[in-house]
Protein backbone atom coordinates (compact mmCIF):
# COMPACT_ATOMS: atom_id res chain seq x y z
CA UNK A 1 0.00 0.00 0.00
CA UNK A 2 3.07 2.21 0.67
CA UNK A 3 4.55 3.06 -2.67
CA UNK A 4 1.22 3.16 -4.84
CA UNK A 5 0.86 6.46 -6.12
CA UNK A 6 -2.57 7.55 -6.25
CA UNK A 7 -4.70 6.62 -9.62
CA UNK A 8 -6.86 9.40 -8.85
CA UNK A 9 -8.05 12.24 -6.09
CA UNK A 10 -10.76 14.42 -6.81
CA UNK A 11 -12.18 17.13 -4.52
CA UNK A 12 -15.73 18.46 -4.15
CA UNK A 13 -17.05 21.86 -2.91
CA UNK A 14 -20.63 20.80 -0.94
CA UNK A 15 -22.48 24.02 0.05
CA UNK A 16 -24.53 24.76 3.50
CA UNK A 17 -28.06 24.58 3.36
CA UNK A 18 -29.22 23.05 0.44
CA UNK A 19 -30.03 19.67 1.35
CA UNK A 20 -33.15 19.16 -0.79
CA UNK A 21 -30.67 19.05 -3.71
CA UNK A 22 -27.41 18.00 -2.68
CA UNK A 23 -26.09 14.62 -3.64
CA UNK A 24 -24.57 16.07 -6.88
CA UNK A 25 -21.12 15.00 -5.59
CA UNK A 26 -21.61 11.91 -4.47
CA UNK A 27 -23.51 11.02 -7.46
CA UNK A 28 -20.53 12.55 -9.20
CA UNK A 29 -17.94 9.99 -7.67
CA UNK A 30 -20.10 6.91 -8.31
CA UNK A 31 -20.17 7.69 -11.49
CA UNK A 32 -16.45 8.20 -11.85
CA UNK A 33 -15.65 4.57 -9.79
CA UNK A 34 -18.25 3.06 -12.48
CA UNK A 35 -16.08 4.20 -15.14
CA UNK A 36 -12.89 3.15 -13.82
CA UNK A 37 -14.93 -0.72 -13.17
CA UNK A 38 -14.43 -1.02 -9.53
CA UNK A 39 -16.56 -3.52 -8.05
CA UNK A 40 -20.33 -2.88 -7.97
CA UNK A 41 -20.34 -4.07 -3.69
CA UNK A 42 -17.72 -1.89 -3.02
CA UNK A 43 -19.19 1.48 -5.28
CA UNK A 44 -22.28 0.56 -3.39
CA UNK A 45 -20.49 1.31 -0.02
CA UNK A 46 -18.61 4.30 -1.38
CA UNK A 47 -21.88 5.56 -2.37
CA UNK A 48 -23.81 5.30 0.75
CA UNK A 49 -20.76 6.80 2.77
CA UNK A 50 -20.09 9.87 0.61
CA UNK A 51 -23.91 10.53 0.43
CA UNK A 52 -24.00 10.51 4.31
CA UNK A 53 -21.22 12.58 4.61
CA UNK A 54 -22.46 15.13 1.91
CA UNK A 55 -25.62 15.58 3.15
CA UNK A 56 -24.24 15.88 7.06
CA UNK A 57 -22.27 18.65 5.41
CA UNK A 58 -25.43 20.36 3.82
CA UNK A 59 -27.44 20.03 6.62
CA UNK A 60 -24.90 20.37 9.64
CA UNK A 61 -22.49 22.73 8.72
CA UNK A 62 -21.33 25.98 7.32
CA UNK A 63 -20.11 24.17 4.20
CA UNK A 64 -17.05 21.93 3.77
CA UNK A 65 -15.34 19.59 0.70
CA UNK A 66 -15.75 15.95 0.17
CA UNK A 67 -12.39 14.29 -1.45
CA UNK A 68 -12.17 10.88 -2.99
CA UNK A 69 -8.62 9.82 -3.83
CA UNK A 70 -8.51 5.87 -5.11
CA UNK A 71 -5.34 4.13 -4.73
CA UNK A 72 -5.45 0.56 -6.62
CA UNK A 73 -5.81 -1.36 -3.41
CA UNK A 74 -7.38 1.42 -1.15
CA UNK A 75 -10.42 3.92 -1.98
CA UNK A 76 -9.69 7.14 0.53
CA UNK A 77 -12.14 9.61 1.72
CA UNK A 78 -11.82 12.63 3.21
CA UNK A 79 -14.91 15.14 4.37
CA UNK A 80 -14.06 18.36 5.89
CA UNK A 81 -16.36 20.93 7.08
CA UNK A 82 -15.87 24.66 8.49
CA UNK A 83 -17.89 24.16 11.23
CA UNK A 84 -19.52 24.32 14.15
CA UNK A 85 -18.35 21.06 15.08
CA UNK A 86 -20.01 18.27 17.13
CA UNK A 87 -20.33 18.81 21.04
CA UNK A 88 -20.02 14.63 21.66
CA UNK A 89 -18.33 12.87 19.10
CA UNK A 90 -19.41 9.63 20.71
CA UNK A 91 -22.96 10.43 20.62
CA UNK A 92 -23.16 11.65 17.60
CA UNK A 93 -22.05 8.17 16.34
CA UNK A 94 -24.82 6.28 17.98
CA UNK A 95 -27.76 5.53 15.90
CA UNK A 96 -30.89 7.38 16.40
CA UNK A 97 -29.26 10.48 17.66
CA UNK A 98 -29.56 13.50 16.04
CA UNK A 99 -29.52 17.52 15.91
CA UNK A 100 -31.36 17.64 13.39
CA UNK A 101 -34.52 20.23 13.12
CA UNK A 102 -37.97 18.95 12.87
CA UNK A 103 -38.24 20.39 9.64
CA UNK A 104 -35.19 18.65 8.62
CA UNK A 105 -36.65 15.44 9.60
CA UNK A 106 -40.22 15.73 8.04
CA UNK A 107 -38.04 16.04 4.49
CA UNK A 108 -36.44 12.17 5.90
CA UNK A 109 -33.29 13.63 6.93
CA UNK A 110 -31.70 13.76 10.79
CA UNK A 111 -32.56 9.97 11.27
CA UNK A 112 -29.36 10.16 13.33
CA UNK A 113 -27.53 7.29 11.15
CA UNK A 114 -25.57 9.28 8.71
CA UNK A 115 -22.44 8.84 10.76
CA UNK A 116 -23.26 5.07 12.17
CA UNK A 117 -23.74 4.35 8.22
CA UNK A 118 -20.82 5.86 7.28
CA UNK A 119 -18.70 3.63 9.68
CA UNK A 120 -20.67 0.24 8.58
CA UNK A 121 -19.39 1.13 5.03
CA UNK A 122 -15.72 1.35 6.17
CA UNK A 123 -13.02 -0.47 6.50
CA UNK A 124 -11.80 1.86 8.66
CA UNK A 125 -13.35 4.93 10.09
CA UNK A 126 -11.79 8.36 12.14
CA UNK A 127 -13.34 11.22 13.19
CA UNK A 128 -11.83 14.72 14.33
CA UNK A 129 -13.98 17.05 15.69
CA UNK A 130 -13.44 20.61 17.23
CA UNK A 131 -15.91 23.12 18.36
CA UNK A 132 -16.31 26.22 16.57
CA UNK A 133 -13.46 25.02 14.04
CA UNK A 134 -15.13 21.92 12.29
CA UNK A 135 -15.36 18.05 11.68
CA UNK A 136 -13.14 15.66 9.79
CA UNK A 137 -13.89 12.33 8.86
CA UNK A 138 -11.83 9.87 7.10
CA UNK A 139 -12.72 6.71 5.43
CA UNK A 140 -11.31 4.09 3.94
CA UNK A 141 -12.57 1.04 1.86
CA UNK A 142 -9.95 -1.55 0.64
CA UNK A 143 -10.31 -2.58 -2.83
CA UNK A 144 -10.43 -5.93 -3.03
CA UNK A 145 -11.69 -8.21 -5.61
CA UNK B 1 -40.66 -12.72 -9.16
CA UNK B 2 -39.51 -10.09 -11.54
CA UNK B 3 -41.78 -7.45 -13.19
CA UNK B 4 -41.48 -4.35 -15.70
CA UNK B 5 -42.50 -0.95 -14.39
CA UNK B 6 -45.04 -0.70 -16.95
CA UNK B 7 -46.62 -3.47 -16.19
CA UNK B 8 -46.60 -2.32 -12.36
CA UNK B 9 -48.16 0.48 -13.81
CA UNK B 10 -51.15 -1.53 -15.76
CA UNK B 11 -51.55 -4.32 -12.50
CA UNK B 12 -51.83 -1.04 -9.87
CA UNK B 13 -53.42 1.48 -12.08
CA UNK B 14 -50.31 3.44 -11.59
CA UNK B 15 -49.68 6.99 -13.32
CA UNK B 16 -46.38 8.21 -14.34
CA UNK B 17 -44.98 10.89 -12.94
CA UNK B 18 -41.30 11.24 -14.49
CA UNK B 19 -39.14 8.21 -16.29
CA UNK B 20 -41.83 7.18 -19.79
CA UNK B 21 -38.53 5.83 -21.54
CA UNK B 22 -37.35 3.84 -18.55
CA UNK B 23 -40.96 1.47 -17.91
CA UNK B 24 -39.25 -1.39 -19.62
CA UNK B 25 -36.48 -2.02 -16.18
CA UNK B 26 -37.21 -4.73 -14.60
CA UNK B 27 -38.20 -4.48 -10.68
CA UNK B 28 -36.84 -7.62 -8.35
CA UNK B 29 -38.39 -6.24 -5.26
CA UNK B 30 -39.61 -3.61 -2.84
CA UNK B 31 -38.68 -1.37 -0.10
CA UNK B 32 -40.87 1.13 2.05
CA UNK B 33 -39.77 3.88 3.86
CA UNK B 34 -39.33 7.62 4.67
CA UNK B 35 -35.90 7.68 6.24
CA UNK B 36 -33.46 8.87 3.91
CA UNK B 37 -30.90 7.16 5.81
CA UNK B 38 -32.30 3.60 6.46
CA UNK B 39 -33.14 3.79 2.73
CA UNK B 40 -29.60 4.15 2.04
CA UNK B 41 -28.68 1.36 3.88
CA UNK B 42 -31.44 -1.20 3.42
CA UNK B 43 -32.92 -0.93 -0.08
CA UNK B 44 -31.94 -2.86 -2.63
CA UNK B 45 -30.70 -2.11 -6.40
CA UNK B 46 -33.61 -2.91 -8.89
CA UNK B 47 -36.60 -2.45 -5.97
CA UNK B 48 -39.45 -0.05 -6.28
CA UNK B 49 -39.04 2.00 -3.30
CA UNK B 50 -42.91 3.30 -1.50
CA UNK B 51 -42.40 6.80 -0.06
CA UNK B 52 -43.79 10.08 0.68
CA UNK B 53 -41.32 12.44 0.35
CA UNK B 54 -41.52 14.04 -2.85
CA UNK B 55 -38.56 16.34 -2.79
CA UNK B 56 -35.81 16.25 -5.21
CA UNK B 57 -33.32 14.44 -2.50
CA UNK B 58 -35.69 11.17 -3.40
CA UNK B 59 -33.89 11.08 -6.66
CA UNK B 60 -30.42 11.30 -5.41
CA UNK B 61 -30.94 8.23 -3.40
CA UNK B 62 -33.06 6.57 -5.92
CA UNK B 63 -30.07 7.13 -8.43
CA UNK B 64 -26.74 6.37 -6.26
CA UNK B 65 -28.83 2.99 -5.03
CA UNK B 66 -30.13 2.17 -8.47
CA UNK B 67 -33.72 1.72 -7.76
CA UNK B 68 -35.80 0.19 -10.29
CA UNK B 69 -38.63 3.24 -9.38
CA UNK B 70 -40.03 5.26 -6.87
CA UNK B 71 -43.79 4.92 -6.25
CA UNK B 72 -45.63 7.91 -4.07
CA UNK B 73 -48.60 7.02 -2.54
CA UNK B 74 -51.63 8.73 -1.56
CA UNK B 75 -51.90 10.84 -4.73
CA UNK B 76 -49.08 12.74 -3.23
CA UNK B 77 -48.37 16.04 -5.25
CA UNK B 78 -44.38 15.86 -6.57
CA UNK B 79 -42.13 18.58 -6.46
CA UNK B 80 -41.25 20.00 -10.37
CA UNK B 81 -37.74 19.95 -9.45
CA UNK B 82 -38.12 15.97 -8.23
CA UNK B 83 -39.56 15.43 -11.53
CA UNK B 84 -36.97 17.24 -13.27
CA UNK B 85 -34.36 15.75 -11.42
CA UNK B 86 -35.85 11.94 -12.45
CA UNK B 87 -35.68 13.00 -15.78
CA UNK B 88 -32.25 13.64 -16.27
CA UNK B 89 -31.37 10.66 -13.76
CA UNK B 90 -33.61 7.97 -15.54
CA UNK B 91 -35.12 7.68 -12.36
CA UNK B 92 -39.40 6.32 -12.89
CA UNK B 93 -41.26 8.19 -10.54
CA UNK B 94 -45.32 6.83 -10.40
CA UNK B 95 -48.28 7.63 -8.24
CA UNK B 96 -50.91 5.63 -6.55
CA UNK B 97 -54.17 6.49 -5.32
CA UNK B 98 -53.53 4.17 -2.50
CA UNK B 99 -52.26 5.03 0.40
CA UNK B 100 -48.99 3.30 1.53
CA UNK B 101 -50.48 -0.08 3.54
CA UNK B 102 -52.35 -1.01 0.23
CA UNK B 103 -50.12 -0.01 -2.14
CA UNK B 104 -47.02 -2.28 -0.47
CA UNK B 105 -49.83 -5.31 0.10
CA UNK B 106 -50.27 -5.25 -3.85
CA UNK B 107 -46.94 -4.97 -4.59
CA UNK B 108 -45.88 -7.55 -1.61
CA UNK B 109 -48.41 -10.05 -3.85
CA UNK B 110 -47.28 -9.47 -7.21
CA UNK B 111 -43.71 -9.04 -6.45
CA UNK B 112 -43.16 -12.19 -3.68
CA UNK B 113 -40.62 -11.96 -1.16
CA UNK B 114 -37.95 -10.56 -3.14
CA UNK B 115 -37.29 -8.57 0.79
Amino acid sequence: MKNNKPSIKQTFDISAGNFSVAGSASSRIKNMLKRIGIDDKIIRRVAVATYEAEMNIAIHSHGGTLCIEIFPDVIIIVAKDKGPGIKNVALAMEEGYSTATDEIRAMGFGAGMGLPNMKKCSDEFDIQSTLGVGTRVEMKMYNKE
Amino acid sequence: MLMKVKVLCEKLGLSVIAGNEYLNREIKSGYCCDLLSLVMSKADKGCCWVTVQTHPNIVAVASLLEVGCIIIPEAIQVEDNTRKKAEQEGIPILSSDMNGFELCGRLYSLLGEGR
